[in-house]
C-alpha cells in the first residue's frame, strides 16, 4: 500500500534471506512474543527478540522520530536502531521485523517511518520484514505456510492463558516466581510442540496449562485488590512503555487484570464485519469475516470452558458480552486505534465488579481522546464507584508523576 | 501523651502541623526548601525539641516530594489528596469542591454527589510556579502582583493551558507597553482558567467552595477572579486561615489513626531523618561536561581567542551606526564605527518594558558622541522592534533572522548554520547560497530557553553566572528530559526527591536546554545536517555549561563570539551601515527630544471585523503614535484604497457562512461550524434544504464561544478546533433547533489523489464525544450515526433509516433525491474553489505578487482557529490560497508514508504544486495536540526542500500572539523578495552587505 519513497529504495525481504539473515523483533508482550518468535524460527527463520529496556532505546528514539509522534512509534524504531548499533549484529546478516496494524491512527507510519530511521543512520541496507495484522496476506517477503500462520495465532491464544492465569497467581503465591516457572515451562514446551500435531490441541494444553497453574501454591487467605488496565496496545503491554507498570501495581499488593490479544483481534475483525453494515462490503467479505469471528469465538469459549471447569481462576466475559458493553456510549464505526473495544473494556471491568481502572495511552493519543478520555465522565456519571486513572506516557514523563497519580487511585481503591 | 505530626513535603515548600492528644494544633510551620528536601525537613524538626521531646510521636509524611523523605526514615507515607480529603471532611464538613493550588501542582476535589479527586496532568501550568515564574518575567516581585492587581481595568487573554504559552502571552503584551496592573490581573485570570478548563473537565464547580494552598492564600487578586469567575457568593467561598497547611494538617490526621507500635520518640525521629539518602537514584545520570581540567582549559581558550574589534567611543570620531535589538526580555544596544568596529555595547534585561531602557542607552550614547561622532543611520530589530522604531523614530527595522546572519556572516563568511537561543525563544535557520533557508523557531510547547535556566537559578537562590559555573564542576548531570517546561520540573522534582546535588541539577538543566533545541525545535539527527560552519549566539549560550553541552551532543567545535549575546543587535548596526547611503539624514531621536520623552498606552478592542483584535495604542510625547495587537491594517484606522488581494482562506470562509439554504420549515436542523462539517456544509445543507427542512449554522467561533462549552471539554491535551466544537454545539442548543446533526466519519471524500480517505481519529469520532459529554445534547434529538460518502446507495438507506420516525411521511426516494442533489452540491463547491484558485493565481500574475499557498485542514479557514493569519499574509503582499484549490491540479503524489488521509494528501499535492511554480511558497498551518501533522508536516516539508522551496510552518493554538508567526513570514518575505529580484535581474543572490 505505501509508495516507495522519493529517494529511498525499499530493501525488501527476500525469501532468499531466510537462510542468512537473522529478524530482529522488537518487543512487546513478554509472553506472547516469545512464543511468535518460536513460531517464526518453527518456520525456519533466525531470529532475536530485543529484551532491551535502557533508557538510551528512547533516546534513540527520539534522534529519529517526530517527537510529536506517538510513543510507541518512538519507542520500537528507537530499540530497533538501539540493537543495529549496539554492534552485537552483522547489520548485512540481519533484517528488521514489525508488525502493522493499519487503520486511520497515526501509528500506522511505523513502517515508512522505520525506512527513514534506518537510512538516517546508515542501515539503508538492512531489509524489512513486515507483517500485517488486518491482512495477513502480505507477509512483508516472509515465505509463511498456512500451518506457520496457525501457529502464530495459536501462538497468541497461548500467551493469552498464560498471561491471563499467570497474573492472576503472581499475588498470591507463596513462593516467589513459582508462577513464573510455570509459564517458562510451558513456552518452551508449547514452542517444542509447534512442529508436531499437538500444538492444535488447544483444548487439552488449556486443560493441562491450568492443571501445572493450579499447582502453584498461593495463600489466598487475603483477597488482594484488582485493578484493570486498558489502554493503547503498545503502552498497555510492553513494560518498556509503560515504564514497568504491572510490576509496580504488583508490588503494591495488586492483582492486575489485563485483557488478551484475542480480544484486540476479534475487536478488529468485528470492526470489519461493522462497516459492511455502515458503508456496504460484498458478500464474500461479509462470509469471510464471520467465519473468522466464528472461529475466534469458538477457540475464546474453549479457553472460557477450560477455566471454569478447573474452577481456581477467573475466566473472562466472551467476546460476545464485550461487545455489547459500549450500547449506550459509542458506536462500534469507532475502530481506530483500540477503538470502542476500549470502552467496551472499562465497562465490562466495571460490571464485573472492578472499578478500579488504570487508562494508559502515549502522550496524545488521538484514538483515545475518544474512546478514553472522552467517555471517561459519562462512565463516572453512570457508575460512581469508578476509580479511573488517566496515564500518559512519553519519553519526557516523569515516574514521580506517574507514580503519584497510581498512588492517589490506589488511596481511593483502599478506602472503597 | 502522643502526639501526630504532619509533615507536607511540596515541590517548593515544607510545611508540617503537630497535634496534641486532643487533635488541637500546637504547631504548624510552612518554608521553602529549595530543593534541600531531607536536610530542611531534618532540621526543622529538631528545632522543636522543646515541644516534641518525651512524647511519643505518630509521623505521616505526604507531598509530591514526600516519598523520598518518608521511604528513607521509614515513615508513612500517605497520598496527598487524599490526606487534604481526610482533613476538609474534619475541618470543614460542609464544604462540596476543594481547590487546591500547590507550587506546582493543581488539585480539585468534588466531594458531594460522587467524590472525585483530580490533579494537574503532565502538561499543565498554572500554579504558584507560574505565578513565581511570571512575577519574574514582568520583574515584579510575587506579592506586587497583588498590589498591582487592585488597580487593573481590563483583562486580557493570556492562554493557560501551560506556562511557556502564557509566557509569551505577556511578553507580547509587555513590549507592546500594556499596564502591568492589567497583566497581573490577566495572569491570575489565567490561573482560574486554566483550573476550571484543565481540572474540572465538565463537572460543575458549585456550592461551598473551599480554596487551599500557598497562592490561593497569599494572593487575595487570585482569589477575587475565582470568585467572580466561578459566581461564587462571599458565604460560600472559604479562604481559611489554615490554607496553605491543610494537606499538612491531613497528614497529621492520618498520622493519629497509626498503631501505637508505629510511634516513635523524638530522638528516634531526629535520627531517622537525619540518615543520608541512600543511593537508590533512579534518574539517569550522564558523563561530567569535562572529563579533566586540560579539557576545560583548552575549551575556555579555545572560545577566548575568538575576538571582536573594539574600540572607546570616548576616543573615536566620525560616522557610527547604531543596531537595536529589542528582544523579548532583553534589550541589546551596539554602536559601531566606520570600520565595523564596537564603539559601544549594551545589555540589560528590559524589566517588562524596553522603552526606558533605550531610553536612557540612546542619552547615553548621544551625550558620548557629542558633536565628534555621528550617527548616520540606525536600525532596529526584535519584538519591539515597531515600538521602538515609532517611538525613538529609528531609520530601519529588520526581521531578526536577517539581523542575526548580518552578524554572523562578518566573522564568518562560510557560516551555513545559526542558532541562537534567547530568553524567551529559540531561533535558529540554515544559510543556503547566501539566502536565510528553513527558519525554525520553537514553538510555544517547547520552550527551555534562558529564562528558564534563569528562573530555576533563581529560585534555587543563586544568580546564572553562579548556577552555569556549578554546571562545570558537575560529576553526574542528571537527565531532566527533552520535553516542555512543565515536563522538566516534574523531573526536576524527581532528581530533587532523590538527592541530587545543585551541580548535577545545573549541569542537567544544561544540557536538557541542548537536547530541547537539536531533538526538538531543529530535530538534528547528525551534526552533518546542520552544517559545517555553525554560528551560536543569544544570551543563553553565554553560559558555558551549555556551550560545552551542545558542542560535546554534536560531536563538532562550533562558534561562540564573546558578544554572542548582542548579535541581533550588531547585526542591525551593520544594516544600518550598508543602507546609510539611502539616508539623507537620519530620523534617530534628538538629545534634546529624549531628554523629554514619555509615553503612555491604553487598549481597546478593535470592531473593524470579527477578529476582535485587542489593540494596544501607545501615545509617545511628540504626539506620536503607535498601535499594536492588530491583524490588519484596519486597525491601525489606515482605509486602503486598492481593491483587496484576493485571499481564498476568508472567501471560503464567507461562502460557507453565507451558504443558501432553501427549507421551507418541516423541522430545525441544526449544523455545527466545526472540523469537517466546514467542508461539507454544502452537502448537508442541500440535502437537509430538499428535505424541506430549515438549516441552521451555529455562530461564528469567538473565543467567548469558546468558553461557553470549555467546561464540557473531556481532554485537555486534544486539538483547539475540536475543543470549540463544543461552543458551538452550546450555541445550536441555545438557537432551539430541532436536531443537531453532525455525522462521525471515519472515511472522507475521496479526491483521487491517497490510497484510502481516512478522517483523522478525532475529526472521525468527535460527535460521539459530544454525546458523551454535553448534557444539553440529551434535550434535542443528535444525529450522530455514523455515515460514508462512498456508498451512495448506503448512504441514502443509513440516513433514511435514521431520519424516517423524525421527518414522518419521509420516503426513501426523497431521500436519494436529495442526496443526490447533495452530491451535486458538493461537486459545484469543489469546482468553484477550484476556480476561485485559479482567478487568485491569475490576479497574481497580473499583478506580480507573490503567492501564498496556506495549506491547512478546512477548519483552519475559521478566524478563531487561524487567528487571522491569512489577512496578515495580505497585508504584507501575498495573494492567499488554500491548499483544496490547486491539489486537484497535480496528479497523486509517490510519499515515504502511508497516503491515506483525504485532508492529508491535498497537503502533498499542494506542496507539489508549489515546487512547479516561481514566486509562490507554501505556508503551512498545524494545529498543537494535532498527531497527524508529526507526519504531515516532515513529508511536506521534504517535497518543497527537495525542489529548493522553503518550509515555513506555524504552529497555531488558543493562543492569540502572532509574534512567532511575523519573524516566520517576514523572513520569508525577505527571502522571496531576494530571490524574486535575483531572478529578474539576473544576478547571484546575495542578502545585505558583504
Amino acid at each position: 500500500m505505501t509508495g516507495e519513497s522519493h529517494n529511498l529504495p525499499v530493501v525488501k525481504f527476500t525469501p532468499e534471506m531466510k537462510e542468512t539473515h537473522t529478524l530482529l523483533i522488537p518487543m512487546m508482550l513478554p509472553i506472547h512474543f516469545e512464543l511468535l518468535e518460536g513460531a517464526i524460527q518453527n518456520a525456519g527463520y533466525k531470529t532475536s527478540l530485543l529484551k532491551t529496556t535502557h533508557k538510551e532505546i528512547a533516546e534513540e528514539g527520539l534522534r529519529n522520530v517526530h517527537n510529536d509522534m506517538c510513543y510507541p512509534a518512538l519507542l520500537v524504531i528507537g530499540q530497533l536502531i538501539d540493537a543495529l548499533k549496539s554492534g552485537e549484529y552483522d547489520t548485512d546478516k540481519v533484517a528488521v521485523f514489525i508488525t502493522q496494524t493499519g487503520g486511520g491512527c497515526r501509528a500506522s507510519n511505523y513502517l515508512s517511518l522505520l525506512r527513514k530511521a534506518l537510512y538516517k543512520n546508515g542501515f539503508g541496507h538492512v531489509p524489512i520484514a513486515s507483517f500485517n495484522v488486518s491482512n495477513p496476506d502480505s507477509t512483508g517477503g516472509m515465505n509463511l505456510n498456512k500451518r506457520d500462520l496457525i501457529n502464530i495465532i495459536l501462538s497468541l491464544l497461548y500467551g493469552d492463558i498464560l498471561m491471563r492465569i499467570h497474573n492472576q497467581c503472581i499475588p498470591y503465591e507463596v513462593e516467589k516466581g513459582s508462577s513464573q516457572k510455570v509459564v517458562d515451562a510451558w513456552v518452551s514446551r508449547l514452542i517444542g510442540q509447534m512442529n508436531g500435531v499437538k500444538f492444535a490441541k488447544t483444548a487439552s494444553n488449556f486443560r493441562a496449562i491450568l492443571k501445572d497453574f493450579s499447582a502453584v501454591e498461593r495463600d489466598t487467605s487475603r483477597k488482594k485488590m484488582k485493578v484493570g488496565i486498558v489502554g493503547e496496545i503498545y503502552i498497555k503491554y510492553s513494560p518498556l512503555g509503560n515504564n514497568g507498570l504491572e510490576e509496580y501495581l504488583v508490588n503494591q499488593g495488586v492483582e492486575v487484570i489485563n485483557s488478551g490479544m484475542m480480544e484486540f483481534g476479534m475487536y478488529r475483525f468485528y470492526s470489519m464485519l461493522h462497516e459492511t453494515k455502515l458503508y456496504g462490503g460484498s458478500l464474500k467479505r461479509k462470509i469471510i469475516l464471520r467465519l473468522v469471528m466464528f472461529f475466534f469465538l469458538k477457540k475464546q469459549r474453549e479457553m472460557i470452558r477450560a477455566i471454569q471447569k478447573n474452577g481456581n481462576f477467573d475466566a473472562p466475559e466472551e467476546f460476545t458480552h464485550t461487545i455489547k458493553m459500549c450500547k449506550g456510549y459509542l458506536d462500534h464505526g469507532v475502530k481506530m486505534g483500540e477503538g470502542w473495544l476500549l470502552t467496551a473494556e472499562m465497562l465490562e471491568l466495571i460490571h464485573t465488579g472492578i472499578n478500579n481502572i488504570v487508562a494508559v495511552q502515549p502522550f496524545g493519543c488521538l484514538p483515545n481522546h475518544i474512546v478514553a478520555k472522552g467517555m471517561s465522565r459519562k462512565i463516572k456519571d453512570n457508575f460512581p464507584a469508578a476509580n479511573i486513572v488517566a496515564l500518559d506516557y512519553d519519553p519526557g514523563a516523569s515516574l514521580i508523576n506517574q507514580e503519584n497519580r497510581l498512588r492517589l487511585m490506589l488511596a481511593n481503591a483502599g478506602k472503597k | 501523651m502522643g502526639y501526630s505530626i504532619g509533615i507536607d513535603v511540596g515541590s517548593t515548600t515544607l510545611k508540617t502541623v503537630v497535634l496534641d492528644g486532643d487533635g488541637k494544633i500546637i504547631e504548624k510551620s510552612y518554608q521553602r526548601h529549595l530543593s534541600r528536601v531531607r536536610e530542611v525537613t531534618a532540621e526543622h524538626i529538631k528545632s522543636l525539641r522543646q515541644i516534641l521531646d518525651g512524647h511519643k510521636l505518630k509521623v505521616s509524611v505526604t507531598g509530591s516530594a514526600g516519598l523520598g523523605v518518608a521511604s528513607n526514615a521509614g515513615l508513612n507515607f500517605v497520598q496527598e489528596v487524599f490526606a487534604a480529603a481526610g482533613a476538609v471532611s474534619k475541618e470543614l464538613p460542609e464544604t462540596d469542591v476543594v481547590i487546591e493550588l500547590g507550587g506546582e501542582d493543581a488539585k480539585i476535589i468534588f466531594l458531594r454527589g460522587t467524590l472525585e479527586e483530580r490533579m494537574n496532568g503532565s502538561c499543565a501550568g498554572g500554579t504558584g510556579a507560574f505565578i513565581d515564574q511570571m512575577a519574574t518575567l514582568m520583574n515584579v516581585d510575587v506579592d506586587d502582583l497583588d498590589i498591582l492587581y487592585k488597580d487593573y481595568t481590563q483583562i486580557y487573554p493570556i492562554a493557560s493551558r501551560c506556562g511557556v504559552f502564557a509566557k509569551s502571552d505577556i511578553q507580547s503584551l509587555l513590549n507592546q507597553g500594556a499596564k502591568k496592573e492589567d497583566i497581573a490581573a490577566s495572569i491570575f485570570q489565567a490561573v482560574v482558567d486554566q483550573t476550571i478548563g484543565g481540572l474540572a473537565q465538565g463537572r460543575a464547580i458549585k456550592g461551598n467552595v473551599l480554596f487551599l494552598g500557598g497562592p490561593l492564600s497569599f494572593f487575595k487578586g487570585l482569589q477575587n477572579r475565582f470568585i467572580e469567575t466561578l459566581g461564587l457568593k462571599q458565604e460560600n467561598a472559604a479562604f481559611p486561615e489554615l490554607g496553605p497547611y491543610f494537606m499538612a494538617l491531613g497528614s497529621a490526621f492520618n498520622a493519629a489513626q497509626l498503631s501505637d507500635d508505629e510511634a516513635v520518640s523524638f530522638h528516634e525521629l531526629s535520627e531517622r531523618l537525619s540518615v543520608e539518602e541512600t543511593n537508590t537514584t533512579q534518574v539517569l545520570r550522564g558523563q561530567p561536561l569535562f572529563e579533566s581540567a586540560n579539557e576545560y582549559e583548552s575549551f575556555i581558550h579555545r572560545h577566548f581567542s575568538v575576538s571582536v574589534n573594539e574600540n572607546e567611543l570616548a576616543y573615536y570620531s566620525g560616522d557610527a551606526y547604531l543596531g537595536i535589538d529589542a528582544g523579548s526580555t532583553t534589550t541589546k544596544v551596539v554602536l559601531i564605527g566606520a570600520d565595523g568596529s564596537v564603539l559601544y555595547k549594551h545589555y540589560s534585561s528590559n524589566g517588562g518594558n524596553p522603552l526606558p531602557v533605550i531610553q536612557k542607552q540612546l542619552a547615553k550614547i548621544l551625550r558620548l558622541c557629542s558633536s565628534r561622532v555621528h550617527i548616520a543611520a540606525s536600525t532596529v530589530t526584535g519584538y519591539g522592534e515597531e515600538l521602538i522604531k515609532a517611538a525613538f523614530g529609528l531609520d530601519f527595522g529588520i526581521v531578526e533572522t536577517i539581523a542575526h546572519y548580518t552578524a554572523a556572516r562578518h566573522f564568518n563568511k562560510h557560516v551555513d548554520f545559526i542558532l541562537d537561543i534567547g530568553g524567551q525563544d529559540i531561533k535558529c535557520f540554515h544559510i543556503k547560497d547566501g539566502v536565510v533557508d528553513s527558519v525554525v523557531l520553537n514553538e510555544a510547547c517547547s520552550s527551555g530557553c534562558g529564562s528558564f535556566v534563569e528562573t530555576f537559578a533563581t529560585s534555587l537562590g543563586y544568580s546564572v553566572a553562579e548556577f552555569a559555573a556549578l554546571a562545570l564542576r558537575s560529576k553526574n548531570p542528571v537527565d531532566l528530559g527533552s520535553r516542555c517546561t512543565v515536563f522538566m520540573n516534574s523531573s526536576f522534582r524527581q532528581a530533587q526527591k532523590d538527592g541530587a546535588s545543585i551541580e548535577d541539577i545545573s549541569a542537567g538543566l544544561a544540557i536538557s536546554v541542548v537536547k530541547n533545541a537539536l531533538y526538538k525545535v531543529i530535530r538534528a539527527r547528525s551534526a552533518d545536517e546542520l552544517g559545517k560552519n555553525i554560528v551560536v549566539q543569544g544570551g543563553t549560550f553565554l553560559n558555558d555549561a551549555v556551550l560545552r553541552c551542545f558542542e560535546t551532543e554534536l560531536g563538532r567545535d562550533v562558534i561562540r563570539l564573546p558578544i554572542a549575546g548582542l548579535m541581533g543587535a550588531f547585526g542591525a548596526a551593520l544594516h544600518a551601515k550598508e543602507k546609510a547611503f539611502a539616508l539623507r539624514k537620519s530620523s534617530l531621536i534628538s538629545l534634546e527630544h529624549l531628554e523629554n520623552f514619555s509615553h503612555k498606552s491604553k487598549t481597546t478592542i478593535c470592531n473593524a471585523c470579527t477578529n476582535k483584535c485587542c489593540l494596544t495604542i501607545n501615545t509617545f510625547s511628540d504626539c506620536g503614535r503607535f498601535i499594536s495587537g492588530n491583524k490588519c491594517e484596519r486597525g491601525t484606522g489606515a482605509q486602503s484604497s486598492e481593491p483587496p488581494i484576493p485571499n481564498l482562506v476568508s472567501f471560503k470562509y464567507n461562502f460557507i457562512l453565507n451558504y443558501p439554504t432553501y427549507g421551507t420549515g418541516r423541522k430545525k436542523i441544526g449544523l455545527p461550524l466545526v472540523m469537517n462539517m466546514y467542508e461539507t456544509i454544502p452537502f448537508w445543507s442541500t440535502f437537509f434544504s430538499s428535505l424541506e427542512c430549515d438549516v441552521v449554522l451555529s455562530e461564528p467561533s469567538t473565543r467567548e464561544l469558546y468558553m461557553r462549552g470549555q467546561a464540557t471539554v473531556a481532554s485537555d491535551t486534544i486539538c483547539y478546533p475540536a475543543k470549540l466544537a463544543h461552543g458551538h454545539v452550546e450555541s445550536l442548543l441555545k438557537k432551539k433547533v430541532d436536531a443537531i446533526f453532525y455525522p462521525c466519519m471515519t472515511y472522507n471524500i475521496d479526491d483521487g489523489i491517497s490510497d484510502n480517505c481516512y478522517n483523522c481519529p478525532v475529526v472521525a469520532y468527535y460527535p460521539e464525544v459530544l454525546a458523551a459529554n454535553v448534557s444539553g445534547l440529551e434535550q434535542v434529538k443528535f444525529i450522530n450515526l455514523h455515515i460514508g460518502f462512498q456508498n451512495r446507495k448506503k448512504l441514502s438507506e443509513r440516513l433514511f433509516d435514521e431520519l424516517e420516525d423524525f421527518l414522518p411521511g419521509l420516503q426513501l426516494k426523497d431521500v436519494q433525491d436529495a442526496a443526490e442533489r447533495a452530491y451535486e452540491a458538493y461537486e459545484a463547491y469543489d469546482k468553484h474553489i477550484a476556480e476561485q484558485g485559479r482567478h487568485a493565481l491569475e490576479y497574481a500574475r497580473e499583478h506580480a505578487l507573490p503567492v501564498i499557498v496556506l495549506a491547512c485542514r478546512p477548519y483552519h479557514i475559521d478566524p478563531e482557529i487561524n487567528h487571522g493569519i491569512d489577512k496578515l499574509l495580505c497585508s504584507m503582499g501575498f495573494v492567499v490560497i488554500t491548499e483544496d484549490a490547486v491539489s486537484g491540479l497535480v496528479p497523486k503524489q509517490n510519499l515515504g508514508v502511508l497516503n491515506q488521509w483525504t485532508y492529508h494528501a491535498r497537503l502533498y499535492n499542494a506542496a507539489k504544486f508549489v515546487t512547479q511554480h516561481t514566486n509562490m511558497e507554501m505556508v503551512q498551518l498545524v494545529s498543537f495536540g494535532c498527531g497527524i501533522d508529526a507526519i504531515t508536516t516532515d513529508e511536506v516539508s521534504e517535497i518543497l526542500k527537495n525542489s529548493g522551496k522553503l518550509y515555513t510552518q506555524i504552529k497555531i493554538d488558543e493562543i492569540k500572539n502572532l509574534a512567532a508567526a511575523k519573524i516566520r513570514l517576514r523572513s520569508l518575505e525577505a527571502v522571496m523578495k531576494v530571490s524574486s529580484r535575483a531572478e529578474k535581474e539576473n544576478i547571484p543572490v546575495v542578502l545585505a552587505n558583504s
